[in-house]
Formats: structure tokens, C-alpha cells, sequence
């Protein structure tokens, strides 16, 4: 999309165009590409050996897959190969490419696939953070301003410690629980700019913050107590005729 | 993984019958017709096998379903969603291609809901396809126009060009011969499907999702195969089109010539594409028994090698030891003479790329003359039965029998290159029928897994003994197969090695208990010439040049350097026949200009037997005359008048020789095999140690083996692609 610096000046200049005269080129829908560039961090010398832990956690998920079925476990090896790695290099893609036995394009196939494979390098806390409709309605834009001014990045970025990356998403089905954001696997939901801020600051310091809704809530019940199913529960046989 | 999955799909019987006319013989037996689905396609009843698709049914009453990603050869996708159509009772459209019928459906193929179906899928596809058909090669034979104008909307709804404009796709580089417009794809997928199913080369996949979607091989690789050109036949749009044809024709400017491929010994069945007598581009011809639909890249982009290093002139070389252009009454005086004053020490060698028209011309010719020493090029031993059986030198399960087999064995051999529409036979029985394949030879990239046996020629020997462990695979085959490659035969155990593999073919076939009708021994030609040559009773293989008598050594278009250097005394006299000015022409006192395969109507006859001419596509350059012409002309002046004027006569001359040489299109079952494999015993079995090699190992090997294919750039282009492919660090192939 066009960012417009001087946008009184534009808004004069579009309001006093019909509409539809308007040209711009095709929009770019996504922010990462699907060919693969070689970089400084990811290329073919960069490599990549499964830990032996990790090798041994392999095989396990390979077993659960019946022989002539393996190509099943490419998902669970790729993001297992992320989880060590932290995002998702070329090299990791051949090693479970040759794991299962299958052509490198195959496994391409479903890396580029899956947005939750990070096929670029991202920070050691990846904040992906729902501007999703109920989301934005709660005040995520305030969360991303918030993150933006704390790690002083942009969305798509890496802080220059290495340590944060931010990604805009969509809907993380946590709406109930608006405005939230995920970092690597936990939820913070409920979230105040003031939480957020907290939140950052201590994984500044690599503390694990408590994850979950930060508003007292146990998970996604009203905040001001049950309305429905406030009543004891029945127990067995309510409701059964007395001679049955 | 591919062979498992596939194979499920491939189950579904294809085998239909309809009954729509009144032919009682189509009908199946009654036992079987109750297990046979009865359909109605817009009303019109038939009988199909469970498994069916409704498109197949469909196509049985001869209702085509529009479609771009179906493609009978290569594994259902159903993703492009133009083959919707209505079945009655049910609420949405279905896919046709990918929907197996039930007994008693109702298809409506021209109804409301199809055709709005149709308009609207039209419509999705439009969307995001750039309106530069008038610059797109595809046009005129784009699937995609085609089917809009049929059934598409006639006016466009799209106005969203105001706004986020169209999507765009980076090309890519995926070699000489494809040329990408990734905007213009339409993600049917087929060119995937066909590099991981027919080529074997799985370097062509999908990334990314959405309208992010795009074809290509995600890391900067090229698509390398000796079959990539197919991709371009199967793109339905103008998204893969051929480089070498890029901007220089039209469909409909040019004029189609049905021909043969020469280049190897399969006779793929071609079109050759002409306008203003020039060559514009060669494209397959459907032949089931052959070439199924595909052709190999050789035989599609060398043609431009049919413009260069040609002989347009008679020439003379002159005391200064310089070849001039004459007349070509004073060249045909020149060689008379010549000719005449040999006494009959005369040596002819025809090479791989002659029709059998010239051969026996060159023959009659030759033995006119008093000479009986006509050679091919390429080797055959003469012990045992030698060239009197033909089952000996044929591939004589022919083509369509790989498909039955369930082991293969190949002797010295690189189908892949050698001739690759056999290894796509081999390949697709492998997919689809479980077929075993083991190998004796180098280990080589043949797309699909082998037993690799060695590569001792004593193996045989093993083998017949049964003291090889590979026996008791071959005792378990039903339909075995032994292929052996020609260029074997050409080592000095040629003959013994070709008697082993009689004897094997004949063992294996005890062993196994094989039906009679089974032939287990096959011969795998390498060049169109040789078959014809052999029928014709010309001597094979020329290795000792020197001791034979020459006065005149006749070369017939024939270049073969391992034959012709060092090996001719200087003061023979040589005339050179052909249509390229390389290693024969420059040894030539006298060349005269013969024409292509594609300036001539000759009978050439395949590895399998089976004879086939090609067609006049352009009319030859300069003063080059058709082959048998020229040879009618020199017998004339040399007063040794050979009795044909014309086609007709010539050809019922190559039938009072050999009758199947003018049967077009047919293989007569070869036979006498078991006498040939008898008199095989009378020869020496003693194989030597040395291990098999093979011509032909490697992909760069493949794209320039005669003539034709030296002469062309499009083929040095992909020469020099292969080698660089081989330095990128992406390269995985093991032919490294």
C-alpha cells in the first residue's frame, strides 16, 4: 500500500478526485516471499544437525506413522526442526527432506505452506500480535504501538539484540479474551498497555511471565461472575422416574 | 512413495462400455454386466465399470467436459474446477474428473447450474490471468482462450484492475528450452504432476498459499530432464511455452506435416510445424503404440540443426585439395568414374539417419557394381543366427509389452537416454504395475529404483549357471523382460554376450514358465537406420576399415568418427552422401547433398520392427536432392541403370526384399526365436572380464549424439544449462 507522508495535503488531493481514477500496482498480499533467496543467515553452508535429543524425539514421531505412510511426520519433524533452531532454515528442510526420504520440493512444499513455519530468521520471543476485528475493537492498535515504541521495531522486524520479532496476524481465536498477543507458544490475553509493557520488560530480563488473561480471569468466563449455570449441578438420576 | 499412491488411483479400470448404438459386440459378457453402473449422461444411457469417473463416462457418448487440470495420463488433481457439472438429486456441482460414478446418476452436462458453473470458475480464473494473449505464444492454442470464448461470460464484470490491480509472479529460469510466464499460470498443476509422475524429476512443486500460490522449484533451480519439453504441450495456458519457438510463429500460420522422428530408434511419432519452408518447431504426435503423447527434448528442439552445417551443394575436391561447388552433373561424372574404375573394390557404410529407400538403393547400387561390402555403422555380430532371424535384433515385446511385465532387466543399457520414451514405458509400469528393474551396467539415474547387479559382463554367465542370487527373482516373474542395449554389441565379445543373453532370455523363460506368446529377449536399437538396414541384408558394424579392399569407400550418411579416422588409406577414393558437413563430408573427394528427415518421404523401421515413413515438411536447400534420387541418378551415369524411377517403385522393390518394410505402422510378431537362441549355443561363450560401460551416462551426454543434434545450438544451450546446473549448490542429482 502507498504511505502517505503529508497526509493533510492528500486528503485534499483524493477528495477532489472522482473515485476509481485512482491507479496503484498490484498489491503485495503477504510479507514473506515463496522462493527461496539465499542470505547471510540462510543458505546452504549454514547448516543444520538435529541435537541427539532431538534426533531421538524424531525417530519416535517417525515410528508413530506406518511404514509407506512417513512423509505424514514432515510437519511434526519441521517444526521440531524450528523449535531447535528457532526458525525454519533451508538446511533444516533437506534434513527432514532426507529423514523421511523424499524430494526437497516436496518439503518446500508445505514450508512455505504453513505461515507458522518461519522460514526467515526471528527474534528468541516472536510476539505475533491479532489486530483482528474484536481484537482492534479492544485496542490492539495501542498493544502494537506499545511493542513498537518498547522494542523500537516495526512489524516484520527483529530488535537489534536479536532477542524480539513482532508479526501482525490475524484472528488467533482468542477473541473472547481481546486484545491478546502470542509469544512463541503462550497466550497473554486481556491485556492492558500497562501489561504489555510488563510482559516485555521481563522477558528483557528472561523471566517467564505468567502467560493466560491478565485481567484475573481464569480463562474465558464473564469478568463479573457466571450468569447461567450459577446453580449446583444436578446430580445422578435427576429427573428419572422414582421406579426406574 | 509416489509408486504406492498413485497405484491406489490407478486400480480404477478404465476399461468402459457403452451402449448407446446398437453394437452388440462392445457389450460386455452378461456375468459382467451386472457389475457394470448404469449412467445417463444428458439422457444418454451407458454401461461403465465401478471407478469410472464422470468424465470418463462422458467422454465414452462423446460429451467432452471442459477441463484444465484433468489430463488422462497423469494422476487426477481436481483443482482448476472447470469440469463442474450438475448431477441430478444433487444440490451442489461436482467435479467430473475427480467423481467416480454411482449406478443410476443423471449427469447434466449442459444445464443451468453447470453452465453458471462454468462461467463463474471461467471467471476466477480470469481474474487473476493478464489480458496479453496478443503477445502470448500459447495464443491460438490456449486452452484457456479456447474455452472462455466456448464458455466463459461474454462481457467482464472485473473492475477490481482500479484498485488492487492483478497479481504478478516473478518468472523463473528453468532452463533453455521452457520459457516461464508465471503471471499467466493457472495452477492446474499438470507440469508438476507430470515432472514427479512421467519425468521422475521432482523439482517442480507449489509454494506458498492463496493468491500467493505459485509454480516453480522454490529455490533458484533449473528443471533439467531429457523430457521437460512435454511441460509445454501439457500447460494449458501460456504459462510454460517453448524458448527455441519463442515469437516466431503462429498456429495458425503454419502447416502441420505428420513425419517420424529419427533421432533414436523409437520413431516417435512427430508433427512437424513449417511456414515459408522453414522448420518452425516439432511437436509429438499421439501413437499409443509408440510415443504415447510425449516426445523427448532431443527429437522436439533439435530441428534448428537442420538449418545449420548443411551440404546445399554438389562439391568436387580440386587438385589444391579444396572442395568446390560443381554441377551436379559433373559431380555424378566424377564419382562414375570413380566408381567404375574400382573394379568392384568398393566399401558403402550407411549411416544411422537413412530412410530405407536410399539403403536399398545404396545396396543395389553397391552390389551392381560388383561390390558386396555394405556396412552399417553400428554393430551386429554375424555368428549364431546373425541378422537371418530378426527376433535377434528386435525390441520384440514391443513398446506397449513393457507394460505387462513385472521385471525388467536391463543388459548395457541407458533406456533413459539411449531412448527415452522407453524408459517413460519403464517408469510408468514401475508407478503403476509394480514392475522390478534390475540393471547390468555402470550405475546410472534411470528416475526410478533398480537392483544395480554389477557391471561385469560375467554376470550373465552367472546368471545362466543360476548360481546368481537375482535367479529367484527371475524364476518369480510372470512377464520377465531382458532388454540389451546395441552399443554392446560392438565390444569384441559382442557376439558371445548377445548368444549369453539369448541363452538367459531362454533360461529365464523355462525358469519362470512364461506363456509361449511371451517374448523375454529384446534388443534395444539406437539408431532409425539400423533396423531397415539389417532387414535389407546390409553387413553390420564396420570395425577393421583397412582390410578391406576400398578403392572407393562410399559413405552414406555416415559420420561415425570411431569408424572413419585414422582408418582410410590415402589414396581411397570418398565420396560422401548426406545432408551435414562433418567428420564423413570432410573426408569426401566428392559430396553430394542428401536431405533431412524432414525433406523426404522415407520408411524407416523402429527398434520394435515397425515401419514408418516421414513426410515431405520443406523441400531441401540449395541443390540436396533426396537420397535414393541421387543414388538412381550415379547409377545411371555409371551405366549400372538401377531399375526404380519412382517412390512407388522403389518401395515395391524394399517389399520383394522384405514385406514389412512397406507395412506403415504395423509390427509383424517377430518368431523363429527359439531357433535363434539354438543357434546362439554355436557360438563361444567366452565372456571377457571387462566391465559394461555405456555411451550415454549422464544428461549432458544425451542432448548431442548424431548429426542433426551436433549441428544445433538449442542443443549446446542445454549442454552448457546441465553443466551449469551441476555447479549450483542446489544440485542434488547423483549423476554428479
Amino acid at each position: 500500500m502507498l504511505i502517505f507522508k503529508n497526509t493533510r495535503f492528500f486528503d485534499k488531493v483524493i477528495n477532489n478526485i472522482p473515485k476509481r481514477s485512482f491507479k496503484i500496482t498490484a498489491a503485495r498480499n503477504h510479507d514473506s516471499l515463496f522462493v527461496h533467496r539465499d542470505t547471510k543467515e540462510n543458505n546452504l553452508d549454514v547448516k543444520f544437525e538435529f541435537t541427539p535429543e532431538n534426533l531421538k524425539r524424531a525417530e519416535a514421531i517417525l515410528a508413530i506413522y506406518p511404514e509407506g505412510h512417513k512423509r505424514a511426520a514432515m510437519i511434526p519433524l519441521l517444526d521440531l526442526a524450528q523449535r531447535q533452531n528457532g526458525w525454519l532454515p533451508i538446511s533444516a528442510m533437506h534434513k527432514v527432506a532426507e529423514l523421511l526420504n523424499l524430494p526437497k520440493m516436496r518439503v518446500y512444499e508445505v514450508a512455505t505452506f504453513y505461515t507458522m513455519f518461519m522460514r526467515n530468521p526471528t527474534g528468541k520471543y516472536h510476539i505475533q500480535i491479532c489486530t483482528t476485528t474484536p481484537c482492534w475493537l479492544r485496542g490492539s492498535d495501542e498493544i502494537l504501538n506499545c511493542i513498537k515504541s518498547k522494542l523500537n521495531i516495526d512489524v516484520g522486524q527483529i530488535s537489534e539484540d536479536g532477542k524480539f520479532s513482532l508479526s501482525e496476524v490475524e484472528c488467533l481465536g482468542a477473541c473472547v479474551n481481546a486484545p491478546m498477543i502470542q509469544i512463541n507458544d503462550d497466550y497473554y490475553e486481556d491485556l492492558t498497555v500497562k501489561d504489555t509493557e510488563e510482559i516485555i520488560s521481563e522477558l528483557k530480563a528472561d523471566k517467564k511471565p505468567k502467560a493466560g488473561p491478565r485481567s484475573g480471569r481464569y480463562a474465558a468466563e464473564p469478568i463479573t461472575g457466571l450468569t447461567s449455570l450459577t446453580e449446583e449441578p444436578y446430580g445422578p438420576g435427576f429427573g428419572v422416574k422414582s421406579d426406574l | 512413495m509416489l509408486r504406492s499412491s498413485i497405484q491406489k488411483a490407478a486400480k480404477v479400470s478404465r476399461r468402459c462400455v457403452h451402449i448407446g448404438n446398437t453394437n452388440k459386440a462392445a457389450v460386455a459378457k452378461p456375468s459382467a454386466e451386472q457389475t457394470l453402473l448404469e449412467v445417463y449422461i444428458d439422457d444418454k444411457k451407458v454401461l461403465v465399470e465401478p471407478g469410472t469417473t464422470v468424465l470418463q463416462a462422458a467422454a465414452l457418448v462423446g460429451v467432452e467436459i471442459p477441463r484444465f487440470c484433468y489430463h488422462e495420463r497423469l494422476a487426477i488433481a481436481g483443482n482448476c474446477r472447470m469440469c463442474l457439472v450438475e448431477i441430478e438429486k444433487s444440490p451442489k456441482p461436482v467435479a467430473a474428473c475427480a467423481m467416480p460414478v454411482m449406478n443410476g446418476w443423471r449427469v447434466k452436462t449442459n444445464s443451468e447450474m453447470t453452465r453458471k458453473a462454468r462461467e463463474g470458475v471461467m471467471e476466477f480464473l480470469l481474474v487473476n490471468h493478464p489480458l496479453d494473449c496478443p503477445i502470448c505464444d500459447q495464443g491460438g492454442e490456449c486452452d484457456l482462450q479456447d474455452q472462455s470464448m466456448a464458455f466463459g461470460s461474454d462481457r467482464s464484470r472485473f473492475t477490481d484492475i482500479d484498485f488492487s490491480g492483478k497479481r504478478a509472479v516473478e518468472d523463473k529460469d528453468i532452463g533453455p528450452l521452457v520459457k516461464t510466464i508465471m503471471t499467466r499460470c493457472i495452477h492446474c498443476t499438470r507440469c508438476i504432476r507430470f515432472a514427479s509422475e512421467v519425468a521422475g524429476v521432482d523439482d517442480l512443486g507449489t509454494t506458498g498459499r492463496g493468491s500467493d500460490m505459485q509454480v516453480g522449484t522454490y529455490i533458484e533451480k533449473m528443471f533439467l530432464s531429457e523430457l521437460s519439453g512435454n511441460v509445454i504441450d501439457l500447460c494449458p495456458v501460456g504459462a510454460l511455452t517453448s524458448k527455441p519457438y519463442s515469437f516466431t510463429a503462429r498456429p495458425w500460420e503454419t502447416r502441420k506435416i505428420e513425419s517420424i522422428d529419427v533421432l533414436d530408434a523409437v520413431g516417435s511419432n512427430i508433427v512437424v510445424s513449417t511456414r515459408t519452408n522453414e522448420v518452425m518447431r516439432i511437436l509429438p504426435l499421439l501413437n499409443e503404440q509408440v510415443n504415447e503423447e510425449w516426445l523427448a527434448d532431443k527429437s522436439r528442439f533439435s530441428y534448428d540443426g537442420l538449418k545449420t552445417q548443411r551440404l546445399a551443394f554438389p562439391m568436387v575436391k580440386f587438385d589444391s585439395g579444396e572442395l568446390k561447388a560443381v554441377e551436379w552433373e559433373d559431380t555424378l561424372k566424377h564419382a562414375a568414374q570413380a566408381l567404375n574404375n574400382a573394379n568392384g573394390q568398393i566399401v558403402g557404410i550407411a549411416g544411422p539417419l537413412v530412410d530405407a529407400e536410399a539403403l536399398i538403393a545404396f545396396k543395389d547400387l553397391l552390389n551392381k557394381l560388383g561390390s558386396e561390402h555394405v556396412y552399417t555403422e553400428n554393430a551386429f555380430p554375424l555368428s549364431g543366427s546373425g541378422i537371418d532371424i530378426r527376433a535377434s535384433y528386435l525390441f520384440n515385446s514391443k513398446i506397449v509389452g513393457i507394460e505387462q511385465a513385472d521385471l525388467v532387466l536391463l543388459i548395457g543399457t541407458n533406456p533413459r537416454y539411449d531412448a527415452p520414451l522407453i524408459n517413460t514405458r519403464i517408469r510408468k509400469s514401475y508407478v503403476h504395475n509394480e514392475l522390478d528393474v534390475a540393471l547390468i551396467g555402470p550405475k546410472i539415474d534411470l528416475t526410478y529404483d533398480y537392483e544395480h547387479l554389477g557391471n561385469s559382463a560375467s554376470t550373465v554367465k552367472d546368471l545362466i549357471s543360476g548360481s546368481h542370487p537375482f535367479n529367484k527373482r527371475l524364476a518369480q516373474a510372470k512377464k520377465p523382460l531382458i532388454i540389451l542395449g546395441a552399443q554392446q554389441l560392438k565390444r569384441s565379445d559382442g557376439a558371445a554376450l548377445l548368444a549369453a543373453v539369448q541363452q538367459l532370455a531362454k533360461k529365464t523363460a523355462e525358469i519362470s514358465k512364461v506363456d509361449a506368446s511371451w517374448k523375454v529377449f529384446n534388443l534395444l536399437q539406437e539408431a532409425a537406420s539400423q533396423v531397415a538396414a539389417l532387414d535389407l541384408g546390409y553387413k553390420p558394424g564396420i570395425s577393421n576399415l583397412k582390410s578391406l579392399p576400398a578403392k572407393v569407400l562410399y559413405l552414406l550418411g555416415a559420420d561415425d568418427s570411431d569408424v572413419l579416422k585414422e582408418s582410410i588409406p590415402t589414396d581411397t577414393f570418398v565420396i560422401y552422401q548426406g545432408h551435414h558437413g562433418e567428420t564423413g563430408a570432410e573426408l569426401a573427394d566428392v559430396i553430394f547433398p542428401g536431405v533431412t528427415y524432414t525433406e523426404k518421404q522415407g520408411t524407416y523401421v523402429n527398434t520394435e520392427g515397425r515401419a514408418q515413413q516421414t513426410l515431405n515438411a520443406v523441400t531441401p536447400p540449395g541443390y540436396a536432392r533426396t537420397d535414393w534420387k541421387i543414388l538412381r541418378a550415379l547409377s545411371e551415369i555409371a551405366g549400372k541403370t538401377l531399375e526404380y524411377e519412382t517412390l512407388q517403385e522403389v518401395r515395391k522393390r524394399l517389399e520383394e526384399v522384405s514385406p514389412n518394410l512397406t507395412s506403415y505402422g504395423n509390427v509383424q510378431e517377430s518368431n523363429f526365436i527359439a531357433q535363434a537362441t539354438e543357434l546362439s549355443k554355436s557360438v563361444k561363450n567366452n565372456l571377457e572380464s571387462k566391465p559394461i560401460d555405456l555411451k550415454l551416462k549422464k544428461l549432458e551426454d544425451y542432448f548431442m549424439t548424431d548429426v542433426i543434434s551436433r549441428s544445433s545450438v538449442t542443443m549446446s544451450k542445454c549442454i552448457q544449462a546441465v553443466l551449469k546446473q551441476k555447479q549450483n549448490k542446489y544440485y542434488d542429482g547423483v549423476e554428479k
